[in-house]
């Protein structure tokens, strides 16, 4: 048989059979598109996560107090205990790197907050005038803490958005007072709504010279020192260059953790494309329940077919004719029906799209799997159906018995 | 040719062994009309069937125009069944989705001939069988006649040596059976070999052979 007749003897067959056919289309869409739109999911959710992450600046660099031996998070980053103190003195050193562009050193503690009769509990920040370079913040209102040395204590603070709100409704926040425990700040500047950090919301925070915070807390080590290089390029230089000059202050050990960004990132990056992989594993698993159906049809499709099988053969055809051309039916149904699948998904990704915050799109391995898988499984189910109509005895297929 | 020596065919039905041919021996000459008569359960269709390549002979030997048939593979069988062979049956057997034409074309189609040349031809045998204003009609638009008609054609198109009819007009009412029978007699009549079976002396009365079988065997023998 030609490949041309071969084609369409098969689709005419399936348009015959359109109850059938549709059934086992249904069956293969409803796979593809579940392999499409999971997928598109958890790349999404990888993309946002990525993105936020640039957010916080591509060349920011982390130096934590204590050494760990494994990579990726730091028991540090999660408020651990802290072996030798990183020092502000530890954290101005930095300054002197030709690879550094701005360090900014930062500890944080919880801390209760009053203005009149308003009180709330928040996020207390000390830091330097230059956290807000590092992290590419702003102020909407007022100005960003004032260029003092980084060991002098002062009673100014910036405060986020929310503080603002909630602890001076309808008034300016800026030039007002602010209770944090004993102490009074004046609020010298709001931060800007560009603000972005993980793990907390910067609108709910309070930000004080790092040297007071470390005295409200009675503390000797930072909780990190922020970097940022000059460009993304001197990342991995600044790096060596921030642990030499950290082992050489403290006598010689290296008793500090580095992240870089884009560790960080690729750490995110790595547990994001797992959950896709294994989101998209989960839907592979409906194109096989598709597949077992497909076969149970084509099962079907044979005994209804006996028949003609017959007649093919005393025809002529060949064994191998009648198992191609049932063989083609499967294929065909599975092309059609993972072509249709493909269409759903993306048209419910697109949808996603407009409601998600974040971008929900198939990577384009997924949608060669989903439609590769959609076919091999076609194939391996419609084998045993094929093979049984091949087999068949023609004298008993023409009168239509199995 | 078609020689028969010592075919046998043995059923298991149950625990019981039916003789559906028994020890038959028979030789059927180029060009012959041969009617196979005989009472149902007399062994008839299991003849045409082994005669057709359908079935394979418990024992015995089966010589197509010289050749052993009875050792060939699936589809060296297949591609005698092909080139050799044209089965008439008697529900016609006509795939329902394909147009009179394409029914007509099948056999070419899956001998991968090409389009145009069996195209052709299956409208030159349509034409020849009298329907050449039926050729895009579906089976279910077509009558009984008509039907066993393009089935006829569809037998003629690998131009076979042989044709076998099965009851050709058992599903047919008196007038259609005699306009399908004249078909098939003119065929036989420009030298292709026919072979008939029936139940139908009308049909029997027109054949220039009439083996008449029972129990398995050939009963009776004669030429007209």
């Amino acid at each position: 048989m030609r490949p041309t007749d071969l084609l369409s003897f098969a689709s005419q067959s399936l348009l015959r059979a359109r109850m059938r056919s549709s059934m086992m289309l249904i069956a293969m869409a409803i796979g593809v598109a579940a392999v499409v739109m999971l997928t598109a999911l958890g790349e999404g959710a990888r993309r946002y996560v990525t993105s936020e992450f640039s957010a916080l600046g591509t060349n920011l660099i982390i130096v934590l107090p204590g050494k760990t031996e494994t990579g990726g998070i730091n028991p540090g980053l999660l408020g651990g205990d802290t072996p030798r103190d990183l020092t502000i003195a530890d954290a101005e050193s930095l300054l002197k790197l030709r690879t550094v562009q701005q360090a900014a050193p930062m500890i944080v503690g919880q801390a209760t907050i009053s203005s009149g009769s308003r009180e709330r509990d928040t996020l207390l920040m000390g830091s330097t005038r230059s956290l807000f370079e590092v992290r590419r913040w702003g102020v909407k209102q007022g100005e960003e803490l004032p260029a003092i040395a980084w060991d002098q204590t002062a009673s100014f603070c910036v405060i986020g958005g929310n503080v603002a709100r909630e602890l001076y409704p309808n008034e300016t926040a800026v030039g007002k007072w602010l209770r944090v425990g004993e102490r009074r700040f004046r609020i010298v500047g709001v931060i800007g709504s560009e603000g972005r950090s993980i793990g907390f919301d910067v609108q709910d925070l309070v930000i004080v010279p790092v040297a007071t915070a470390m005295s409200i807390y009675n503390r000797t080590t930072l909780f990190r020192i922020l970097v940022s290089t000059r460009s993304a390029d001197d990342i991995q230089r600044a790096r060596t260059d921030i642990i030499e000059t950290l082992k050489a202050r403290h006598q010689g050990v290296e008793d500090v953790t580095v992240i870089t960004q884009d560790a960080l990132m690729s750490t995110f990056n790595g547990i994001f494309t797992v959950l896709t992989l294994a989101l998209g594993a989960i839907a592979a698993v409906s194109l096989l329940v598709a597949g077992v159906l497909i076969m149970n049809v084509m099962l079907v499709a044979v005994s209804q077919r006996t028949a003609e099988i017959g007649l093919l053969k005393a025809l002529g055809a060949r064994p191998a004719q009648i198992t191609r051309l049932f063989l083609m039916e499967a294929v065909l149904l599975a092309l059609l029906g993972s072509l249709i699948g493909l269409g759903i998904g993306e048209l419910v990704t697109w949808v996603a799209r407009k409601i998600l915050p974040f971008d929900a799109v198939a990577p384009v391995w997924a949608v060669v799997f989903g439609i590769v898988t959609a076919l091999i499984c076609g194939l391996v189910f419609g084998i045993m159906p094929a093979r049984r109509a091949s087999r068949l005895d023609p004298v008993l297929a023409l009168a239509g018995k199995m | 040719m078609i020689e028969l020596q010592h075919i046998s065919r043995f059923f298991l039905v149950g625990s019981e062994t039916v003789h559906a041919l028994d020890d038959v021996t028979l030789t059927i000459h180029d060009g012959e009309f041969v009617a196979v008569m005989g009472p149902s359960g007399s062994g008839k269709s299991t003849l045409l069937h082994i005669l057709g390549l359908l079935d394979r002979p418990t024992a015995g030997t089966y010589l197509l125009d010289g050749t052993d048939t009875t050792s060939l593979d699936a589809n060296a069988v297949a591609r005698v069944r092909g080139e050799h062979v044209g089965f008439i049956f008697q529900t016609f057997h006509l795939v329902p989705r394909l147009t009179a034409l394409e029914n007509v074309e099948l056999p070419m189609l899956l001998a991968s001939r090409p389009p145009s040349e069996r195209r052709a031809r299956a409208r030159e045998l349509l034409e020849r069988v009298g329907l050449a204003d039926r050729m895009e009609h579906r089976p279910d638009q077509l009558s009984g006649g008509q039907r066993q008609r393009v089935a006829i054609a569809r037998a003629m198109i690998m131009k076979p040596t042989v044709l076998l009819a099965d009851e050709p007009t058992g599903n047919l009412d008196t007038v259609s059976g005699r306009d399908v029978l004249d078909a098939l007699a003119k065929l036989n009549a420009e030298g292709l070999t026919l072979i008939v079976v029936t139940h139908d002396s009308q049909v029997g009365g027109r054949a220039r052979r009439r083996i008449t079988m029972r129990d398995g065997k050939v009963l009776d023998d004669v030429r007209a």
